[in-house]
C-alpha cells in the first residue's frame, strides 16, 4: 500500500477553506435581496425625514452630524486644542467648505 | 496525472515533510500571518460595508441644506429664508426644519430631536417617536413606558412613546426622537418663526452648483451644504477610519514582517545544509526553487484563506465585536445594527496580492543565492 502523502490532508484543509470563502462570498450575493429591501426602506426614511448623517457617534455635534457641523466645533476649546472625544480621532474634520461657502470662495471655483 | 503535476505533487510532499520537521515554528508562523490578514481583512470588510450602506442610503439626503452662520456658529434661521430660496429658479421646494440636540442628564446620552415634515411621521401632541437606541439607553422594561425628559434640575416633562424605529434603520435613526412642532418649540423654548435650517429640493441635480451660487449671492451670511458635500464627507470619513484601523494594525504588521523576514530570508544553518544535500544528491537549482515556492505558497495561501474566512465571519456573522470598543468611543448610544453584507472584489484581490506575493518573494530571494552556489561550499 502506498504510504499516506502529507499533501493529502493539507490540500483537503486548503480546499475546505477555499470552499468556505466561496460560500461566504456567495452569502453576500444570496443576502443582497434582503439587504437591498432593508436599504430601500432606510433610504425612504432618510428621504422622509431629510436625514443627512449616520448615528454612529452621538457624543458631539461634529461627530453626530459631520456634514452639517460648524467647522470650528472640533476646536471649540482653542484652535490647537486636542479633541475632547475619542471618536474625534475617527471622524476627520469635514472636507468642507465645498460649493458656496460663506465669505471666501473656494479656490477651484474662482 | 501528467508527469509535471506528479513532480509538483512530489515537491509539495517533500516541502510539507520538511516543514513538519520544524512544526512548532511553522505553525506559529501561519498563525501570526493569519492574524495579520484577519485584522486587515476585518477592517476592510467593515469599512466597505459601512461605506456601502451610507452611500446607498444618503443618496436620498436633502439636496441642499442652508444654515445661517452668526459669528462662526450656526444660528437659528428665519422662516422667510425658505421663501427666498424657494424663489430661485430650479428649486422645487424649500422648507424650514426644526431639529436639535438634547442631552439626557439621566443617562448622559445625546439625542437628536427632530420635527418631521412628512405628515405620516408627525407624532400626536405629547408623544414622540424614538430610535431603537433611546429605550435601550433608558433601560425600558416594557413597551409603552413613558419617557421623562429633564432640561434642568427640578424639571421633568413626560412624553409617551408612540412607537420606536426598527433596528433595521439603526445606522441612521438610533438616537433620533421625533416630536411635533408645538411640543418642540415648547420644549426648547424656540420662538415662532425661527428654525434650525432650511432644506431645498432641486429639479435638476446638475443645477445644484448654480443654485448654490445664486443663493450665496442673495444670502451671503448663509452656508449651503449640498448632497455631494455630504457624500464627500462620508467618503473621507470611511477612508480615514479604514486607514486608522490599518494604522493600528501597522505595528502588528511590522512585527510580522520582521518575523517573516527572519524566517524566510535568514536561512538557518540547518536549512542551508539541507539545500546543500539536495544539490549534492542531484537536485537542480530549479527544483530547489520550486520546492521553496511551494513552501511560501502553502504558508501564505493557508494564512490568507484562514485570515479572510475568519474575518468575514467576525464582521458579518458576529457583528465585528473586536472593533466595537474602538468605534463606540464615549457615546452612550451606539446603533445596534447588522452590517450589510458587501464585499469589494477588487479590495479582496489587493489584499490577497499584498499578503501572498511579498512573502513568496521574501522566501525566494535568499534561496536563489544559496541554491545557485556550489553544494560543497553551501554545506560547509
Amino acid at each position: 500500500m502506498q504510504a499516506r502523502r502529507p499533501t493529502t490532508p493539507v490540500f483537503i484543509v486548503l480546499g475546505a477553506l477555499a470552499a468556505l470563502l466561496a460560500i461566504e462570498l456567495y452569502y453576500t450575493a444570496f443576502a443582497s435581496a434582503a439587504r437591498n429591501t432593508r436599504l430601500a426602506k432606510e433610504a425612504g426614511l432618510v428621504r422622509a425625514l431629510g436625514l443627512t448623517d449616520t448615528a454612529l457617534f452621538t457624543e458631539a455635534r461634529y461627530t453626530r452630524h459631520p456634514a452639517l457641523a460648524d467647522l470650528n466645533t472640533p476646536f471649540q476649546d482653542h484652535p490647537m486644542g486636542f479633541d475632547h472625544f475619542p471618536s474625534g480621532t475617527i471622524v476627520p474634520v469635514p472636507d468642507l467648505p465645498g460649493n458656496g461657502w460663506l465669505i471666501f470662495e473656494p479656490e477651484a471655483k474662482k | 496525472m501528467t508527469p509535471w503535476l506528479r513532480r509538483q505533487r512530489a515537491l509539495a510532499d517533500y516541502t510539507l515533510a520538511s516543514l513538519a520537521r520544524r512544526k512548532g515554528k511553522n505553525i506559529a508562523l501561519v498563525a501570526v500571518y493569519a492574524i495579520v490578514v484577519f485584522v486587515l481583512a476585518s477592517a476592510m470588510f467593515f469599512a466597505a460595508s459601512l461605506r456601502f450602506e451610507t452611500s446607498a442610503v444618503l443618496r436620498d439626503a436633502p439636496e441642499v441644506t442652508v444654515q445661517k452662520i452668526t459669528m462662526g456658529r450656526q444660528d437659528l434661521i428665519e422662516g422667510s429664508v425658505a421663501e427666498e430660496i424657494g424663489k430661485i429658479r430650479g428649486v422645487t421646494s424649500a422648507k424650514p426644519r426644526l431639529w436639535g440636540y438634547y442631552y439626557d442628564r439621566i443617562v448622559g446620552a445625546n439625542y437628536t430631536v427632530m420635527v418631521p415634515d412628512d405628515p405620516e411621521m408627525i407624532p400626536e401632541p405629547g408623544s414622540v417617536i424614538v430610535g431603537e437606541g433611546i429605550p435601550r439607553a433608558r433601560g425600558f422594561k416594557w413597551s409603552g413606558a413613558p419617557l421623562f425628559l429633564s432640561r434642568y434640575e427640578g424639571d421633568l416633562k413626560r412624553f409617551d412613546v408612540a412607537r420606536a424605529f426598527e433596528s433595521d434603520s439603526a445606522l441612521m435613526t438610533s438616537d433620533l426622537m421625533l416630536m411635533n412642532e408645538a411640543d418642540f418649540r415648547d420644549f426648547f423654548e424656540i420662538p415662532a418663526g425661527l428654525y434650525t435650517d432650511v432644506v431645498a429640493t432641486v429639479r435638476n441635480p446638475n443645477e445644484v452648483a448654480t443654485i448654490v451660487e445664486k443663493g450665496s449671492n442673495a444670502l451671503p451670511q448663509m452656508r449651503f451644504v449640498t448632497r455631494s458635500d455630504i457624500e464627500r464627507t462620508y467618503q473621507k470619513l470611511f477612508d480615514w477610519r479604514e486607514g486608522l484601523l490599518a494604522a493600528l494594525a501597522a505595528a502588528g504588521i511590522l512585527a510580522f514582517v520582521i518575523f517573516a523576514a527572519e524566517k524566510a530570508s535568514g536561512l538557518s544553518a540547518e536549512e542551508m545544509r539541507e539545500i546543500g544535500i539536495l544539490k549534492a544528491v542531484g537536485w537542480d537549482t530549479r527544483d530547489v526553487i520550486a520546492m521553496k515556492l511551494w513552501e511560501g505558497g502553502l504558508v501564505s495561501l493557508g494564512a490568507f484563506l484562514l485570515g479572510t474566512v475568519t474575518a468575514f465571519a467576525h464582521v458579518f456573522f458576529f457583528g465585528a465585536p473586536l472593533f466595537a470598543p474602538i468605534l463606540k468611543g464615549w457615546a452612550v448610544i451606539y446603533p445596534d445594527f447588522a452590517l450589510a453584507p458587501h464585499v469589494d472584489g477588487l479590495e479582496l484581490l489587493t489584499l490577497a496580492l499584498l499578503t501572498i506575493v511579498p512573502y513568496i518573494a521574501a522566501t525566494l530571494v535568499p534561496i536563489w543565492r544559496v541554491a545557485s552556489g556550489d553544494p560543497d561550499a553551501v554545506m560547509r
